[in-house]
């Protein structure tokens, strides 16, 4: 029987995501982490749809982790209809972008973002904000049933 | 008077709580630009410069509202309504801090638009560590939804 999902990972680019599971590994040992390559794999896990069809949508995820930036479908539209639909709403979504512009944190904010994290360039840096998104959504905040 | 500009403000009506919260977030340095008020509506106050805090804009540069959900006078809830119902204060993220485990309390809150629930631990070393990790993510790690340029620290 497959492992429920806590972690929903979508994030194009390999060595982030490398970085983000070791970092997490480190923090959350043994978190069931789902990492997807881009917001339409992301939307079709959530919603049970494609390969992912029949799977049971009412096991959400703890936390879904976004990057801005992908191929096909972008994360912001990805947020919205994540935050926009009545099974997903209320699923902890945080955005981890390279992006320090404005815009896109109160767009994401606006879209229904529960927190937004700007990717540190510094390889420890990253690997400490990473711990410390483990630590607080995963340990600390309650999720949704 | 001097305007301070505060990153932090507490919405807590129990005194020994909020004693503990303070103690924690000062343990970790976090505690410089904290502001506590007692209930929902001096929370309001604080947040649309309004009754005591008229004129003075102290909440510009807050990061992270800790909220109560169990309160006299306005409730929780209520002040989580009003925050993300205004266009001046909906983007600050809320994070709600309460004893209540109970599921429809939870659900509650995310329909709300509460950006996180966190139940208190019961065990005071627990209660520590978990208020410090509240405010090393949502201080430091997590971004605001404003320009840090438009304020200016103390």
């Amino acid at each position: 029987m497959a492992q429920e999902i806590e972690v929903l990972l979508i994030e194009d680019n390999l060595s982030d995501t490398e970085m983000i599971k070791r970092a997490l590994q480190r923090s959350n040992p043994n978190t069931p982490l789902l990492h997807v390559k881009d917001g339409s794999a992301a939307l079709d896990f959530l919603f049970g749809e494609g390969a992912y069809t029949g799977r049971q949508i009412s096991n959400i995820p703890k936390l879904i982790l976004i990057d801005l930036k992908m191929p096909r479908v972008h994360g912001k539209e990805c947020l919205m209809r994540i935050k926009m639909d009545a099974r997903t709403k209320r699923i902890p979504t945080v955005v981890l972008s390279s992006s320090r512009e404005y815009p896109d944190i109160e767009e994401c904010y606006d879209l229904g973002a529960n927190g937004y994290v700007v990717k540190p360039v510094a390889s420890d840096e990253f690997d400490k904000a990473i711990m410390e998104i483990g630590a607080y959504w995963l340990k600390i905040n309650e999720p949704p049933q | 008077m001097e305007l301070q500009q505060y990153d932090l403000l507490l919405v807590e009506d129990n005194a020994s709580d909020a004693e503990m919260t303070i103690r924690a977030l000062r343990k970790s340095n976090l505690a410089s630009r904290l502001m506590h008020v007692r209930d929902g509506d001096e929370a309001l106050d604080f947040l649309f410069s309004e009754g005591v805090f008229a004129g003075m804009e102290s909440q510009l540069a807050i990061k992270i509202i800790l909220l109560d959900l169990k309160m006299s006078r306005v409730n929780g809830k209520e002040v989580l309504v009003k925050i993300k119902a205004d266009p001046r204060t909906q983007r600050i993220p809320v994070v709600v801090l309460t004893s209540s485990k109970e599921d429809a309390d939870i659900e509650e809150c995310y329909q709300l638009g509460a950006n996180g629930y966190v139940v208190k631990p019961v065990v005071f070393d627990d209660f520590l560590k978990c208020i410090a990790d509240i405010g090393l993510y949502w201080l430091i790690v997590n971004e605001p939804p404003y320009e840090q340029s438009k304020t200016t620290p103390s």
